[in-house]
């Protein structure tokens, strides 16, 4: 991967007013996460005196119907969503790459079976398989991780997989493989380095869905248990106080839509930059 | 053509056989032992060996799968651990509910999707197509569960002009209540699928704007509007029905968060009230009905896309 792709990409990251929105929320939100704790105050616990208190001075996102302070569960929970999502995005980038790399480079026998597989398991309706597995394991943060990145990986191999069929035929690679390196090595040095691209956007991308189906998970209640809150989860129960305070409702919502909103954006734009020839938008 | 369509379809039929492998070991895999419900304090051991011995459940677990694939394609999906009602007979009640929500959302979304996405074709990069940019990324992005409580706060408890559950008003048996349910749940489900319809439509439009019998208009002096409304438009719309075919897949399980919001008695919500119950054989029937309506909205995609556009020829 040669410099001039990340000039490339940089320039098209700070020409759109978009890109650069997109950094600037995912750094707050990711910043806000970590630093949670800054808001001195406690996210679980709970004060009936102050219970749905509207947003305000003392409390800026308001409190819940226990009287916890909203701002800081969204923030505690943004750390949860955040967590599984960067997590499971990078399981499910691992897995994909690897079968995509080995279905693509060796081919034969092995890559029509790895194929078939995924026809299989994609050929499910995904979120299913999400509730099932959510039911059959007990819902912890690990778990859901480790459900979601099962779920994810398909695509991410599948893309890999062309990409690594196009880079074999590369004079470079035909080069080693005829100076008679391993396949390990040839894989290693000669084909990883092409992939970097197409990694780096496919796993912005799966960032995205992985908190979409966390959310959504939680918000069903499948997801991570109480007292914990994700933001799936605190749109759970806002949903029963939504005419009393819709707020409530309100931010969770808005926190996740931005999150993947931005990581949607960045993919796009990372996608553009690594090959402005091929997808102009 | 014909080769084609019947390779394809015998690569669906192994799918098939895989698939209802996967989901019967899913349920093979799953905590608990079927027996148990059947299981009343007095009884004796040899009373359980024997309902075991009856429900087959003795056998090893290949005979298990082909005696239940047996029943499968004789159109026996077993009964419901929880009411003890058939599985499949359940499925098809709650069939028209889901059909007909998930039917009108996708036509309201290709109604909008393609005077949308043909504007911003045309207008590549100038303020229109920012704009419906945006709004396409918002209908990725945004979790449609949240914008389903935001519909529901003002819609029917602000303006009180739409109910917010179920799918009929007790006893009021008209069509047009059904329909006022409707809307809500169908605006949502919509907009979801709108935003993957504009970038579609979208992108072949700015495709099809470079064909020369685009040029050739021009040069006859036809007014833009003109060429992308009737020209552009028809060469767009055949690529829309490939669209259709593959949110076939969507109709039952895509669903499950929306219904489960707005109660909707469609597959969705019987998908979540069968997990949630633990209702194994439910959950196999319905897992197993979904992804059948996905490979067959994938094959018809396939084959739909075969016939309006024969220059592309599937490959294996």
């Amino acid at each position: 991967m040669n410099r001039s792709k990340w000039i490339n990409v940089r320039s098209e990251l700070f020409a759109s007013g978009m890109g650069v929105a997109a950094l600037v929320i995912l750094t707050v939100f990711t910043l806000g996460a970590i630093f949670a704790f800054l808001t001195g105050r406690d996210p679980n616990t709970m004060d009936a005196m102050v219970r749905l208190t509207p947003p305000g001075a003392a409390h800026w996102f308001g409190t819940d119907d226990y009287g916890r302070d909203y701002l800081t569960r969204a923030l505690y929970g943004g750390r949860v969503s955040l967590l599984v999502g960067f997590a499971s995005m990078i399981i499910a980038t691992g897995i994909g790459v690897l079968i995509g790399v080995v279905s693509g480079y060796f081919g034969g026998w092995l890559d029509s079976l790895l194929m078939r597989m995924i026809d299989v398991i994609t050929s499910i309706p995904s979120f299913l398989i999400l509730l099932l597995l959510s039911v059959f394991l007990k819902p912890s943060v690990g778990n859901i991780i480790l459900i979601i990145a099962l779920l994810m990986w398909m695509n991410i191999a599948r893309i890999i997989r062309a990409e690594t069929l196009t880079l074999k035929e590369r004079e470079y690679v035909l080069y080693a493989k005829a100076s008679g390196q391993s396949a390990r090595g040839i894989i290693w040095r000669h084909i990883l380095p092409g992939l970097v691209p197409t990694i780096i956007v496919g796993a912005t991308n799966n960032i995205a869905s992985a908190i979409m189906m966390e959310s959504s998970l939680s918000f069903l209640g499948f997801g991570v248990q109480p007292p914990n809150a994700t933001w799936g989860s605190m749109l759970n129960s806002a949903q029963g106080y939504i005419a009393q305070a819709p707020y409530l409702a309100l931010f969770p919502g808005l926190l996740i839509l931005l999150t993947v909103l931005s990581f949607n954006v960045l993919g796009d734009i990372l996608r553009v930059g690594f090959e402005p020839k091929l997808n102009r938008r | 053509m014909r080769q084609l369509i019947v390779r394809r379809l015998l690569q669906t039929v192994p799918m098939l056989f895989f698939v209802s492998v996967v989901c019967f070991a899913m349920i093979k895999l799953a905590p608990g032992d079927p027996v148990l419900s059947f299981v009343t304090p007095n009884m004796h051991a040899d009373d359980i060996e024997r309902i075991r011995h009856n429900l087959g459940l003795d056998k090893p677990a290949y005979v298990q799968y082909f005696l239940w694939l047996k029943e499968i394609v004789q159109g026996d999906f077993g009964y419901s651990l929880v009411n003890h009602q058939p599985v499949l007979g359940q499925i098809l009640d709650r069939l028209p509910a889901t059909a007909g929500l998930m039917g009108s959302a996708i036509a309201l979304a290709v109604l909008l999707a393609i005077p949308l996405g043909l504007i911003a074709g045309a207008n590549r990069n100038r303020w229109a197509d920012k704009l419906i940019n945006l709004v396409a990324y918002i209908g990725i992005s945004v979790p449609l569960f949240w914008l389903a409580i935001l519909l529901m706060y003002l819609f029917a408890i602000k303006l009180h002009l739409l109910p917010s559950m179920g799918m009929r008003t007790i006893g009021v048996e008209s069509a047009w209540d059904v329909v006022k349910h409707g809307i809500l749940p169908c605006m949502v489900l919509a907009f979801g699928f709108l935003a993957s319809y504009v970038r579609y439509i979208r992108s072949s439009t700015i495709g099809q704007l470079k064909e020369e019998y685009v040029q050739i208009q021009y040069a006859f002096g036809s007014k833009k509007s003109t060429i992308l409304f009737r020209h552009v438009l028809k060469h767009v719309l055949l690529p829309v029905i490939t669209l259709l075919g593959m949110s076939m897949g969507d109709l039952v399980a895509g669903a499950i968060v929306t219904e489960t919001v707005f109660s909707w008695p469609g597959i969705g919500s019987l998908g979540m009230t069968a997990v949630k119950g633990m209702d194994y054989p439910l959950i196999m029937g319905i897992t197993l009905f979904s992804s059948l309506m996905l490979i067959l909205g994938n094959l018809i995609a396939d084959i739909l896309y075969s016939f309006v556009d024969p220059r592309i020829k599937l490959k294996g």
